[in-house]
């Protein structure tokens, strides 16, 4: 990407701006560095979560992911999320509506009720994506001024990044690199762990119904992290932000542990790299406390 | 209605695609699925057995199966099914069948209503909008939450689909009946 600066419509969903606000703070701080401007989505709802309303009624899923898609196109702009169940739900749809005339067809009829249609004009970006590929690697350590020396990172995908990889494509999922090469690029070292690939333990509607199931696959998770030294877990994802720090807090009241894992959303490690203070990012506001070996 | 499988390809095959829902029958009861599942580790749902469930047409058994909401949806089984059975799409279609029977727990059926109520499934309280308000942002986002004409277009496409029926909501109360 050239250096001029580029416009995307920033697609908040639920999590971000009403539960972990600091991660659009981060985001768009980090983007505004590198050029990047963000417009707000005006009248955008839930996106909404794919393992949940998509499996309550995927005829009412569609039409509200389409409903946000023509928002942005509506705006001329193609979109980035910092969610992936906003990634999942909106870039699913956007796929199912392209591929598929007479759904787009089916749909626009409900749209069309308040004078809206899907175009098919707007494109689903992630933000870690756009951090990893457009951005760029180089111009990303060129504005690293303080490079996580000595940090151990423990990289957690979540579920709707990579899979299903046909329709996401970034590459397998079973081999991801794209967090990998932004931790390294930082000059942080992330840590493999036996749970790696295993999800957060609450999407599809299961932290919702029983908290405590949640709760007990997070803590599995967690617990092989930290055997493997982990001094923070980052994440390309809100919901799973939500999971792994608010859920710390639950599972050391539910099951009287003692858990304390600094959780960071990808770009709020980058932004305290980039020089960003704890307290702009809001990382002093949530349940799990920053190290100071991330913050010298 | 059909056999459990015919619904399954009708009504997920006008979302996903038929073909899609079809790879059911592709099933070979090989287990790689389960294997894999991260709530299988610690919950009862059995993906496999679930597949030989719905082929076997044991509809009343699935939708009572308390497991059947026990998937996250992570996509593990569907990206490692050797066969291309499109699993965690099937588990999604069938929660949606056996939601339409009348088994959705209450619980879910209250996310239904935040989203009713707020265009948001996890809307923003008091707290957060101090938190946002100290870093800078708007104490609130400029979504269907702020804005009575948008949340409005929100309630329309629920109420065309019966999406408020499907969780007994009530506009009068705002919330669930009863
Ligand atoms: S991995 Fe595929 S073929 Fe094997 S049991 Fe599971 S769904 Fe059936
Ligand atoms: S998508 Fe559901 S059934 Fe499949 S592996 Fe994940 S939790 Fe298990």
């Amino acid at each position: 990407m050239s250096e001029e600066t580029k416009e995307y419509a920033y697609f908040l969903g639920c999590i971000t701006p009403n539960r972990y606000p600091g991660i659009e703070v981060a985001t768009k701080k980090v983007f505004k560095e590198f050029g990047i401007e963000t417009k707000e989505m005006e009248g955008a709802s839930c996106c909404p979560a794919p393992g949940v309303f998509g499996s309550f009624d995927m005829y009412t899923w569609l039409p509200i992911a389409a409903r946000n898609l023509a928002i942005a196109e509506e705006m001329g702009l193609e979109i980035y999320v910092t969610c992936n169940g906003c990634y999942g739900s909106l870039q699913e749809a956007d796929h199912l509506l392209k591929e598929h005339p007479k759904l787009k067809e089916k749909t626009n009829e409900i749209l069309g009720k308040f004078g809206r249609e899907y175009k098919g004009t707007t494109e689903v970006h992630h933000s870690i994506v756009i951090m990893h590929d457009d951005i760029g690697l180089d111009r990303l350590k060129e504005k690293v001024t303080k490079p996580m020396k000595d940090v151990n990172v423990a990289i957690h995908y979540g579920c709707h990044f990579l899979k299903p990889s046909e329709v996401r494509g970034h590459g397998s999922s079973e081999t991801p690199y794209i967090l990998e090469d932004i931790v390294k690029a930082i000059g942080a070292k992330d840590v493999d762990y036996k749970d790696k690939l295993m999800c957060c333990g609450a999407g599809g509607g299961v932290r919702t119904a029983d908290t405590p199931t949640a709760l007990e696959w997070t803590r599995q998770k967690l617990v092989s992290m930290i055997e493997e030294g982990a001094d923070c877990v980052i994440h390309p994802c809100a919901f799973c932000h939500l999971q792994l720090d608010r859920g710390q807090y639950e599972m050391n009241e539910a099951f009287g542990t003692s858990f304390d894992l600094p959780v960071l959303y990808v770009l709020q490690l980058v932004a305290l790299a980039m020089g960003f203070s704890e307290k702009e990012l809001a990382l002093d506001q949530q349940t799990t406390k920053m190290p100071e070996k991330l913050l010298k | 209605m059909g056999t459990l499988v015919e619904d399954l390809i009708e009504w997920g095959g006008g979302v996903l695609g038929e073909e899609h829902m079809e790879t059911l029958m592709s099933c070979v009861q090989c287990g790689k699925c389960t294997g894999g599942c991260p709530s299988g580790r610690i919950t009862a749902l059995r993906t496999r057995k679930l597949f030989k469930m719905a082929q076997e047409n044991m509809v009343e058994e699935i939708f009572n199966a308390p497991e059947l909401w026990y998937c996250t949806t992570c996509y593990t089984c569907y990206e490692r099914c050797p066969k291309g059975v499109k699993c965690t799409d099937i588990i999604r279609t069938i929660r949606n069948l056996a939601a339409k029977a009348g088994h959705m727990s209450v619980p879910h059926r209250k996310i239904g209503v935040y989203a009713l109520k707020t265009g948001h499934g996890v809307p923003i309280g008091p707290d957060q909008m101090k938190i946002r308000e100290s870093i800078g942002l708007d104490e609130m986002a400029p979504t269907t939450q702020k804005y009575k004409e948008q949340l409005e277009q929100f309630q329309t496409i629920c109420k065309e689909t019966g999406f408020d029926a499907l969780i007994d909501f009530d506009w009068d109360k705002m919330n669930l009946k009863e």
